[in-house]
């Protein structure tokens, strides 16, 4: 194991950049810089950020072709932090000061937002020592059932491991409480026949015949729902497989620590825009306003302008989350919110509009403490900045094979912005039948909200899905404007339109 | 740090290797790689190697994006994913991943594939380089060499093995007997010369998919044969009614008239060989590509004769590969067959179409010549 201490300059730089972050009023957990070489750095960066993880080949190929992109020079990792109490964060070893000293601002941002903001509240803050644990547990079952078994098993999980509930930390939801599933003999079919009645005379008083046809339309609706198997639709597909696949235990230990990583990992996913916006923000104005001496400036400017820089087919994070933050900061500077300013009609009025409320900082503070990428830019994207950041949504021309821009109105940006954020731009998913046709089969249900799934993936994740429920899989979605069900039962694929 | 990422990406290459070798023969019918490779590495599109998930199609997404331009501006090529007829299940496989191979695994990979017999070089002045390659363990060496775990092993097993490790202190202290030190193999390596000759036929009879079948074939025969071999030097012939010499591009593309005389380009290649490459020194390797129309019977019987007394006899293999096309009688391969069929280092494999080519390499590389 070699040194990767921070040398005497890096330290002296750490120094200076943790004495501003903290003037700032930036909160974070101490925070552990190391120094890689850039094969290492890609190494960590192929696990994720970690320096131990359970033997995939998926690292492999990632760390395969990061180093491809570094040699032919298509992407470079400047830096990588972890979320984690302490937060470990890697540098790479031969950049020159400027960067180091922004890296070292930029992480700042990063820590003080996983330790802050509310949707990090619930991630495991030891997942340094959990991922290094979930390696030996799985590297110990490999030792017992072979590689193979397992890596073929991790395949299918890793399938299958976008299909949880992303919102499940934060909310409880009544309807997650699966039941076990109904195993004891059918129930004789008592029908109530009301209250005990001693005289039959009596019977069409205590007993009116629509009292008891109501208390009997009660009793099947209750026996209708408890047929129901999951009686609520489980978005979290991966616990409902822990809890009724025919797993064997070690099967059961590998999904439950794929999962586990995956609740681990997206709160990044909810909140790129405004973390990565957040750390931004704070390098440029740590660099610019204390850190970078003026002999660094022209450095400094040259790579923040690689981080923020735009391509017309993709949206930048950095960027977009940049300056909306400064809007926002702008903004609330000014006064420019609330009742008044929104029923202002007088456009120059709005835009010279400034109460000198200087409440810029303040909110920025409040919008990394609850907001994550949806909500961000629900509440704050305004037509002024879609204007002024020329934003555009595009769509793709089938008849010419070309991505074209589609619209430039505000509505839509929003709406598409927003939409690709929703469930971090993954289908919604749901368990609607776990005893499909009462043949123990598995109904999945995608929700259609206008954009199709690719079938030839959609096919190959049924048969993995196959894989673990070992009775045939379905999964219902919608195909050119047809719904269809999808079907594999362990040998076939089977397509069919449901109407 | 993170020092598992060479064993994921061990695995990773042996998952590769493996998806190459099964659908070898799938790989083999296709031009595709030839066009990629490199100098020492061929690019292999890889179907599904990622792993699939419900994820969207594109497609009808879209998104957002930042910049200049008006509304209908394109700003970006699609992939052509959606192409053709929108029928679920012709998309499948084409989620594809890049992945360089070097020339080397691939002949290796072929030759596991194919069974391929190493070939053992003729000529008498072979010369013999020597390699040196640290594999051994040796109970002798020089501290320099020591190797660390296996002496720790041995003084472990001695220990446990006289009763002296006790697991609660547990202090190995090796002695000299449990040293052990790498050592190395000194493997031959041939460094024996070859030379491939192709010959084809360009006759107005062998079209453009003809000359895609012998392209193909010969970059697998070029794989293997440099796998063997240290140096190789690739000679073209082309013939119509007469031969001539040719680079690789011309010989590829050039599409000449006219009758066909075979024996045109076996008197060619004899003086070739004549000139340039004595039997002695070097390995001679004979490809000849036509659809199987000939001059007449008269030719024919001159190109037997030059085969069974000049160039057979000089050479280490000759392999006759006739292309099926729409005009080509195919007679040639049955008259080769008939005077010369029992010829050790001869090889008639008919190549009708792609999927041929997998058994044709087979035949042709299959004897260990």
């Amino acid at each position: 194991m070699r040194n990767t201490k921070l040398p005497p300059d890096l330290q002296a730089a750490w120094n200076e950049i943790d004495g501003y972050a903290r003037e700032y009023g930036l909160d974070y957990f101490p925070i552990s810089f190391e120094v890689l070489d850039y094969r290492t750095l890609y190494e960590v960066a192929s696990f994720g950020g970690f320096p131990t993880r359970y033997p995939h080949w998926r690292f492999g190929m990632e760390f395969d072709q990061m180093i491809k992109g570094h040699t032919y020079g298509l992407s470079v990792i400047y830096e990588m932090v972890i979320n984690n109490n302490p937060s470990y964060a890697y540098l790479l070893e031969g950049n020159d000061m400027t960067t180091q000293k922004m890296v070292m601002a930029h992480v700042t941002g990063h820590v003080d937002f996983f330790k802050n903001n509310l949707w990090f509240s619930h991630t495991n803050r030891h997942m340094l020592d959990a991922m290094a644990n979930h390696a030996v547990r799985i590297q110990k079952i490999i030792d017992r059932v072979g590689h193979e078994p397992v890596e073929d098993f991790i395949d299918v999980c890793l399938s299958l491991e976008n299909l949880i509930d992303y919102h499940a930390p934060y909310i409880q939801r009544p309807e997650a409480q699966t039941p076990v599933p109904v195993t004891e003999e059918e129930q004789p079919d008592d029908l109530p026949e009301g209250l005990k009645v001693d005289r039959r005379y009596m019977q069409g008083y205590i007993n009116p015949p629509d009292f008891l046809a109501s208390e009997r339309q009660k009793q099947q609706d209750e026996r209708n729902r408890s047929r129901n198997f999951p009686e609520h639709p489980q978005k979290d597909v991966l616990l409902f497989l822990m809890n009724y696949a025919p797993l064997e235990r070690w099967q059961h230990t590998v999904l439950e620590i794929v999962r586990d990583e995956m609740y681990y990992f997206a709160p990044q996913a909810m909140t790129k825009i405004t973390n990565e916006g957040w750390a931004s923000y704070w390098h440029s104005e740590i660099m610019t306003k204390k850190a970078a001496r003026a002999s660094e400036i022209v450095d400094f400017a040259e790579h923040h302008a690689g981080v923020v820089a735009t391509s017309p087919q993709r949206m930048n994070p950095y960027k977009l989350g940049l300056e909306l933050l400064r809007d926002v900061e702008d903004r609330w500077n000014k006064g420019k919110f609330g009742k008044e300013y929104d029923e202002c009609q007088d456009f120059a009025a709005k835009r010279a509009w400034d109460t000198g409320a200087g409440l810029g900082r303040q909110k920025l503070f409040e919008v990394r403490k609850f907001h994550n990428d949806i909500t961000f830019i629900d509440e704050f994207l305004t037509p002024e900045f879609a204007l002024e950041q020329k934003l555009f949504t595009f769509r793709y021309n089938r008849d010419t094979d070309l991505y074209e821009i589609a619209s430039r109105e505000f509505a839509e940006i929003k709406q598409k912005l927003l939409y690709r954020l929703t469930n971090f731009g993954q289908p919604f998913i749901h368990v609607q039948d776990g005893n499909y046709g009462n043949r123990g089969e598995l109904y999945l249900r995608h929700r259609h909200e206008g954009v199709d799934l690719r079938i030839d993936y959609a096919r190959d994740t049924l048969r993995n899905l196959h894989k673990i429920w070992t009775r045939p899989v379905h999964l219902e979605t919608v195909i050119d404007e047809k719904k269809r069900l999808l079907s594999f039962d362990g040998r076939d694929y089977g397509e069919r339109r449901i109407d | 740090m993170a020092d598992r990422v060479e064993r994921d990406l061990n695995r990773f290459r042996q998952i590769v290797r493996g998806k190459i070798k099964k659908d070898l023969r799938k790989y083999m019918s296709q031009g595709e790689m030839i066009g990629r490779q490199g100098r020492r590495y061929v690019s292999i599109p890889l179907p599904q190697i990622d792993i699939p998930q419900f994820r969207f199609g594109q497609k009808q997404g879209g998104g957002v994006g930042q910049g200049e331009g008006d509304v209908g501006d394109p700003i970006a090529r699609g992939d052509g994913q959606d192409s053709g007829s929108g029928e679920a299940g012709e998309e499948s496989g084409k989620h594809t991943i890049e992945v360089d191979v070097p020339l080397e695994e691939l002949a290796q990979i072929l030759g596991e594939e194919l069974r391929l017999p190493n070939i053992e070089p003729k000529g008498k002045k072979n010369i013999i380089s020597e390699k040196d390659r640290y594999t051994g363990i040796a109970k002798v060496g020089p501290d320099s060499l020591r190797h660390f775990k296996r002496s720790y092993r041995e003084a472990l097993k001695r220990q446990i093995a006289t009763g002296a490790y006790n697991p609660d202190d547990p202090v190995v202290v090796p002695i000299k007997d449990d040293m052990r030190y790498r050592t190395w193999k000194t493997t031959m390596l041939p460094e024996a010369n070859a030379v491939i000759i192709y010959a084809m036929d360009v006759s107005g009879s062998m079209g453009t998919e003809q000359k895609e079948l012998v392209r193909i074939t010969a970059f697998w025969i070029e794989t293997w044969l440099r796998s063997q071999y240290k140096s190789i030097e690739i000679r073209y012939i082309v013939h119509d009614a007469a031969a001539k010499e040719v680079d690789q591009q011309t010989f590829y593309h050039l599409r000449e008239g006219g009758g066909t005389k075979i024996s045109s380009a076996y008197k060619l290649a004899l003086r070739m060989i004549e000139e340039r490459y004595p039997p002695d020194d070097w390995n001679i390797y004979c490809f000849h590509f036509s659809d199987g129309d000939n001059w007449g019977g008269g030719d024919t019987r001159e190109c037997v004769d030059i085969l069974r007394n000049h160039l057979l006899p000089k050479i280490n293999l000759f392999c006759y590969g006739q292309v099926r096309s729409l005009y080509g009688s195919g007679r040639f391969a049955h008259d080769l067959e008939e005077y010369l069929g029992k010829t050790e280092n001869l090889v008639i494999s008919e190549i009708a179409d792609r999927d041929d080519i997998y058994d044709s390499i087979k035949e042709f590389l299959g004897k260990g010549k």
